[in-house]
């Protein structure tokens, strides 16, 4: 589905020092791959996707789908096939129009944003069907202002609009770092849901290592650009997060060395 | 004097309706409309004057801003100039620009056939208002509406639907200075003459317009957000014919609608909004901060 293949990132300071964030990255989502991406700050999670989303070009290395090379693709042409939930509820969604009409626009999404009409009423029972099994009330709201909803509710809209037009990959940016505990596991299991029913490839970064382990098939670890980890179904479910952090310590420490080694 | 300020009103309806598209829907306050304004009239004062068609020349008024929009959309979005400062520049060079078109500084067209000759000029006017306002209620509706509301709103997410942001920028405020461009235009047959001066506080007098609208009527079924601004237009004069009324000198008018202006914006604690959401950047440089650590 998504191949990457050799890639090369680095950043440079404004005094001339280099950061290198990837050398020689290869990774491939597959279909039906549920991925937790997991790391800390620096390790290049954020750049991973910027990357796959064409904010931040790459140094070297190609970046391929359906075996179609998109790596010089414009952002939005590549938005097209995409759909990527943020951190911050407030960018997925356009406050000032009314729930209908971003839900109307989002199922538009890759189209033509021509001059027929933007209300799409065929739609409409399935809109309000999809906001009812949320269970927060939206479907009463159509026509209210999405500004007006709170960080939780304006959330579970963006990842609904971001699923509506069932995107080539889904990617998650911590989309559930900002919310609060109970938001946060809705939000959770309606994103298991959406992307389990429409098998939709999907690579989800996470600082929450329980989610990490409990969503998804499939567990990497990324760590100064590289993937140090990389669990599947039966290994990954025998994960916790206390073994998942003892196996980074030592990863580390030996990551550490070949380092000083090669130096 | 009750009709005529209902006619000026209507015919700065339109151009309030323009600045409606840059300042409110784009959340773009483009200085373009200074010279986009006087640049309408310009053009129809020259092609009535050599005998054009009245109407080709409002057309041709309409492309004239559009071009200037898009001037000013282009080099916000190329070289990466802030909004405010782009609108700027471009007024600045419509000056000149405006001047070469007319040849002088101002050009009278008493006698001259134009839209309003023996006409109503309030039915004429108000045809031309309430066709633009019906062209842009349904524009709104339309697809590319959304695109349009949403890219003021949140230009992530215009990204996201796989939607080129830039040229849709363009589009919008070729549209806007269109429309304040048809406006120039119609004044100049209006009033019967077009000056280089007249598209000073252009701006300003819009955005007045478009205040009071709001801070007077609330948005509702009956009364869409056009409406509200047609409506600001017109009460707007009419605040400008009473401070005359009481004693203000016509250099006050300027002063007067600041003052009302900014007046009207701290009662509702508004925020005057200059730029676009800082949230993409500050996403981008989050990005370069983590490579840093």
């Amino acid at each position: 589905m998504l191949k990457i293949n050799n890639l090369n990132k680095s950043f440079h300071s404004e005094l001339g020092t280099e950061k290198k964030v990837f050398r020689g990255l290869d990774f491939q989502l597959n279909h039906g791959d549920f991925v937790s991406v997991i790391g800390s700050n620096g390790a290049g999670k954020s750049t991973l996707l910027n990357i796959i989303m064409g904010n931040t070009s790459p140094n070297s290395g190609k970046l391929y789908i359906e075996n179609k090379d998109f790596t010089n693709l414009a952002s939005y042409k590549r938005n097209t096939f995409i759909s990527k939930v943020y951190q911050n509820p407030t960018l997925g969604t356009a406050p000032s129009m009314t729930i209908y009409e971003n839900l109307s626009m989002a199922d538009n999404k890759g189209k033509k944003f021509n001059l027929t009409l933007g209300l799409n009423k065929k739609k409409k029972e399935l809109y309000k069907n999809t906001l009812t099994e949320l269970g927060l009330g939206l479907e009463k709201q159509l026509d209210t202002e999405v500004g007006l909803l709170s960080g939780g509710q304006r959330q579970c809209l963006a990842l609904i609009m971001a699923t509506l037009n069932k995107p080539k990959i889904l990617l998650l940016d911590e989309h559930t770092a900002a919310l609060d505990p109970q938001t946060s596991k809705l939000i959770m299991e309606k994103t298991k849901k959406i992307v389990e029913s429409n098998n939709i490839p999907t690579l989800m970064i996470t600082h929450n290592l329980n989610d990490a382990i409990k969503y998804g098939n499939r567990l990497i670890m990324l760590h100064e650009g590289r993937i140090i980890l990389d669990f599947k179904d039966s290994e990954k479910q025998d994960l916790t997060p206390e073994k998942l952090l003892r196996i980074f310590q030592t990863k580390n420490t030996s990551i550490k060395d070949d380092e000083l080694f090669s130096l | 004097m009750l009709l005529g300020t209902i006619e000026q009103g209507l015919i700065f309806a339109i151009m309030a309706l323009g600045l409606y598209i840059s300042y409110k829907i784009l959340d773009f306050p483009d200085l373009t409309v200074d010279g986009s304004f006087p640049m309408g009239a310009s053009i129809v004062a020259i092609l009535i004057t050599k005998g054009f068609n009245p109407i080709l020349a409002l057309i041709v008024a309409f492309i004239g801003g559009s071009l200037a929009g898009f001037v000013t959309g282009y080099i916000h979005i190329k070289f990466k100039i802030t909004n405010l400062l782009a609108g700027i520049i471009v007024m600045t060079g419509l000056y000149s620009i405006n001047l070469r078109i007319m040849g002088r500084s101002n050009i009278p067209l008493f006698g001259i056939d134009n839209i309003f000759s023996n006409r109503s000029n309030l039915f004429i006017i108000l045809f031309i208002v309430l066709l633009s306002k019906f062209f842009l209620d349904y524009l709104l509706k339309t697809k590319f509406g959304f695109s349009l509301r949403a890219l003021g709103d949140n230009e992530t997410l215009v990204i996201s639907l796989g939607i080129d942001q830039k040229k849709l920028k363009i589009i919008g405020l070729m549209l806007a200075n269109g429309l304040v461009a048809l406006s120039g235009g119609i004044l100049a047959q209006y009033q019967g003459f077009s000056d280089i001066a007249m598209g000073t506080g252009t701006i300003v007098t819009g955005l007045a317009s478009i205040i009071i609208g709001e801070s007077v009527l609330k948005k509702g079924k009956m009364l869409n957000v056009t409406t509200i601004v047609i409506i600001g237009s017109i009460l707007y004069r009419f605040i400008i014919l009473g401070s005359l009324k009481i004693g203000f000198n016509a250099s006050d008018i300027k002063l007067i609608t600041a003052t009302l202006t900014v007046g009207i914006m701290a009662f509702k604690g508004k925020r005057f909004k200059l730029t676009f959401p800082l949230l993409f950047k500050k996403k981008l440089g989050g990005v370069f901060q983590n490579a840093q650590n």
